[in-house]
């Protein structure tokens, strides 16, 4: 077996494979729900209606949506520059880290300067971050896959170490656990009453930006530049090392807004479970969204109602949520074999 | 050795097809080989020579026809089935890996590099015989990385001898050679021939198909147009043959040199591993001229091409630019300052392979011309590359595709347009024409020359000596980062420039590269 490029690939041959990937994983996923005793169907059933089926699981799916877009962001565009930023984990919690400093009565702001406040330390906080990876990189030709993947560590650890130590909560009963925002330093619901925050308005707002940045400004040609081929880019002048630099701002800021916006809209302090994994998971967002920012928002939404609905599943029917997990996984390797079955044919011999 | 006196069909085509969507790459395309024959494959870039070879070697499979190798037939598509049964290629572009050296390269593909039965030793010494043989000079133990274009090419012809090739597709090879080295080769290619090798010669070098084939097939448009013995053609019929219409290479007579544009005076540049740098270097570029550099590859082209792009600057010596000094500068200051370059590899340096027209057109100036506070103009952008299309006759469906799926000469062709609408004082031309068919080369020889014409200060590099002699006004010979003295037009003989190439003349206490 052999693989033959396609100079200009049909439109079918475009929509055909992403679409068979997105079977293929539930197929593995109905496999997998079967060999747990339940009904596939039931279990899918269950799924979706955890995601989606009422109010409160739509506006669960969305606020869970939120912080994978934006660490989606921040992996798209920094990927697409080919700065290979494992680091959005870290640059999350430096975010959500600045926000507490600010944000727990340090200072008495109205809530108009001091959510602005907040979002941008927290951008700088993230941006900050990844600046180091990049220095090394662009300077000593550091691989930033490995500085920012241990600097993960690096960083949870001295977060660990503030929520003992200086950011402790006084009232928190011994839990490692920052105090909680002031409420001027709360984002607000989006519609009072209902749980989602404003987090997402501007999850939805930073994609936009991004894609406008990629397609519109001398920046994006500048990073997309580099990205495709850095050699030419360099020869035809376009500062190489500058536009890397400038990215890993980028990435690193989105990345924080994470933390600002988990902290700031959903859990009003920092903890040492403020997230997940989003760092992580935001590069399968990413990857699913073919680095496209607004297939960033698509993916995040994929992948969160995956996330809730199954939770939601396992309380109902017993099979373990894990299926999520190992959804979000073939979904990957399955979209990878995709993409390349967009671009290639495959020859029998 | 076999003693048929009929020499035998050791390679048959029949009917080979080959589209790629709506683009018909070859039609209905059926040749012989015999043993102990070469064959020349003539075409523009387009006409569909590279596709044939690669179906032959098996990398792309056939829509329809077959291919018989000596009896047997092949079967489709299996790069493999064409290596075992004896069929070596050495590509245009190279194959090599660049993190392995050559003797790794030479035996990947036929052991596994950790054998226990592969001994390093015999290999090397099975390499240095045969490099011997061919002239092929070159270290096994070099990294590929680090060798230069013309070294890499020596590198993957060495792959294929090392095979037992019975069979050898050249495609392009003597692009990066001199004239004694593709000689030498040409000589050993005869030897190789009368002991039963077979070659496909893939050239736009009339003179080397003359030379080195017995019958020449001419493709045009992926169809088979013609076939001559080579005894009863001639370099006009065949060139007529392959664009389908007479072509004159542009007449190009001497200049008297104009004001000094571009003055270097003792510049030294450091080696870049096994590329020399400059050594005390001494250039002048005249307006109204071409200077032409000959030199053999790897001979500090790289470091002087560098140095005028801007890459690089220079760590002793002065560099003069329309009469004010240089002292350092960068790929974008040399722009400013009215540089055009045309780099060595338009794949690699010169284009991004996955951007459209619009994308590469305005990589240079995108920040000049194409942006304001930052945001891009892309309406005009793309007006401007409409522009380039036309007025450089760059074959393509449109601005909006991938350059990508440019021929060479196309993307050249933007290229051109894209730094000489600058109206560019200096031209550095680095190996412009390198893999372009008859076609495109005078096309980029007449623009260079009409630059010239209006007064700009052209440097041509070119390993290719027949190009540099038939274009400059004043050429200089490299040899190991060393500049020879100007020798005017017409004032040195092919072999004369060759012992420069080779490093003879130069004084006796210059520094040596070793």
């Amino acid at each position: 077996m052999r693989l033959e490029p396609i100079a200009t690939p049909t439109t079918a041959r475009r929509i055909v494979p992403p679409m068979l990937a997105i079977a293929a994983t539930f197929l593995v996923a109905a496999i997998l729900a079967m060999i747990a005793g339940g009904n596939p169907f039931a279990v899918f059933g269950l799924i979706l209606t955890g995601a989606f089926g009422s109010k409160f699981a739509l506006l669960e799916t969305l606020n869970s949506a939120t912080p994978l877009i934006f660490t989606g962001l921040a992996i798209a565009v920094a990927f697409r520059a080919k700065l290979w930023n494992i680091g959005a984990e870290a640059q999350l919690y430096a975010g959500a880290v600045l926000t507490v400093i600010l944000g727990t009565g340090a200072l008495g702001l109205p809530i108009y300067l001091m959510l602005p406040l907040c979002a941008l330390a927290a951008m700088l906080a993230g941006a900050t971050l990844l600046l180091g990876p990049a220095l090394l990189k662009t300077r000593l030709g550091v691989d930033e896959v490995v500085t920012t993947m241990l600097f993960n560590f690096i960083f949870l650890l001295f977060v660990s170490f503030l929520l003992e130590g200086p950011l402790k909560d006084p009232m928190g009963m011994g839990w490692p656990k920052s105090s909680r925002l002031i409420p001027e330093a709360r984002l607000p619901r989006i519609v009072e009453g209902l749980r989602l925050h404003w987090g997402f308005a501007l999850a939805l707002i930073s994609a936009l930006l991004v894609w406008v940045i990629n397609t519109r400004t001398t920046l994006g040609y500048e990073m997309r530049a580099v990205g495709q081929n850095a050699e030419a880019a360099g020869f035809a002048g376009i500062p190489v090392t500058r536009v890397i630099l400038k990215t890993a701002l980028l990435s690193g800021g989105l990345a924080g807004l994470a933390g600002f916006s988990e902290v700031s809209g959903l859990k009003g302090a920092l903890t040492l479970d403020l997230s997940p994994g989003f760092g992580y998971t935001g590069i399968v967002v990413a990857m699913l969204a073919l680095l496209h920012p607004l297939g960033v928002v698509v993916a995040a939404l994929f992948v969160a109602a995956i996330f809730v609905g199954a939770d939601s599943m396992s309380r109902a029917v017993g099979v373990p949520s894990y299926i999520a997990d190992i959804m979000l996984a073939s979904a990957l390797l399955f979209m990878v074999l995709a993409i390349l079955l967009t671009k290639f044919r495959v020859r029998r011999d | 050795m076999n003693t048929n006196t009929e020499a035998q069909v050791v390679l048959r085509l029949q009917g080979i097809t080959k589209c790629f969507g709506p683009v018909t790459a070859n039609e209905d395309v059926s040749f012989d080989l015999h043993r102990g024959e070469v064959i020349a494959l003539l075409g523009e870039n387009g006409a569909g020579k590279t596709t044939l070879m690669n179906i032959l070697f098996g990398q792309y499979t056939a829509d329809a026809g077959a291919v018989e190798l000596f009896g047997q037939p092949l079967p489709s598509g299996a790069p493999r089935a064409a290596l075992d049964a004896g069929v070596g290629m050495v590509h245009q572009h190279f194959t090599l890996a660049d993190n392995l050296t050559v003797w790794e390269n030479i035996v990947l593909g036929v052991d596994h590099l950790s054998a226990l039965s592969l001994k390093p030793r015999l290999v090397k010494a099975r390499i240095r015989t045969l490099s011997e043989q061919f002239h092929l000079k070159v270290d096994p133990d070099a990294k590929v990385g680090r060798l230069t274009v013309g070294e890499r090419q020596r590198v993957e012809i060495l792959k294929a001898l090392y095979r037992d090739a019975k069979i050898l597709i050249l495609d392009e090879p003597t692009a990066v050679l001199t004239p004694q080295e593709a000689e030498a080769l040409f000589a050993t290619l005869r030897e190789a021939i009368a002991t039963g090798l077979s070659v496909i010669f893939i050239s736009h070098k009339l003179h080397e198909v003359m030379a080195i084939s017995h019958r020449v097939l001419v493709l045009r448009h992926g169809k088979l147009v013609a076939e001559r013995a080579t005894d009863a053609t001639n370099r006009e019929e065949l060139a007529a043959l392959m664009v389908g219409s007479e072509v004159t290479a542009p007449s190009i007579e001497t200049r008297a040199p104009g004001p000094a544009l571009l003055k270097l005076s003792k510049v030294s540049t450091p080696d870049h591993g096994a590329a020399p740098g400059l050594k005390l270097l001494d250039l002048t570029l005249a307006a109204g001229q071409i200077t032409g550099l000959a030199g053999v590859s790897g001979n500090g082209q790289a470091a002087l091409s560098n140095l005028l792009s801007g890459l690089i600057s220079p760590t002793t010596g002065e560099m003069e630019l329309a009469g004010s000094p240089v002292k350092t500068w960068s790929a974008r200051s040399a722009i400013a300052k009215g540089i055009a370059r045309i780099p060595e590899d338009r794949h690699k340096t010169g284009t991004i392979a996955d951007f459209d027209l619009t994308e590469n057109a305005i990589l240079e100036t995108y920040a000049s011309r194409f942006s304001r506070r930052g945001w891009m103009d892309w309406a005009r952008a793309r007006a401007f590359t409409k522009e380039l299309i036309q007025t450089y006759d760059v074959r393509c469906p449109g601005p909006d595709i991938r350059i990508r799926l440019l021929s060479g000469g196309n993307m050249q062709k933007l290229i051109l347009g894209r730094v000489l609408e600058e109206a560019p004082q200096i031209i550095l031309a680095n190996q412009p024409v390198r893999g372009l068919d008859i076609g495109a080369v005078n096309y980029v020889h007449g623009e260079l020359a009409k630059a010239r014409d209006r007064g700009a200060a052209v440097l041509l590099i070119s390993e290719d000596l027949d190009e540099i002699m038939q274009l400059s006004d004043v050429i200089h010979v490299i040899s190991e980062g060393r500049l020879s003295p100007g020798f005017a037009r017409g004032s040195m003989k092919p072999s004369e420039l060759g012992a420069w190439m080779a490093g003879h003349g130069f004084d006796a206490e210059a520094p040596d590269a070793a």
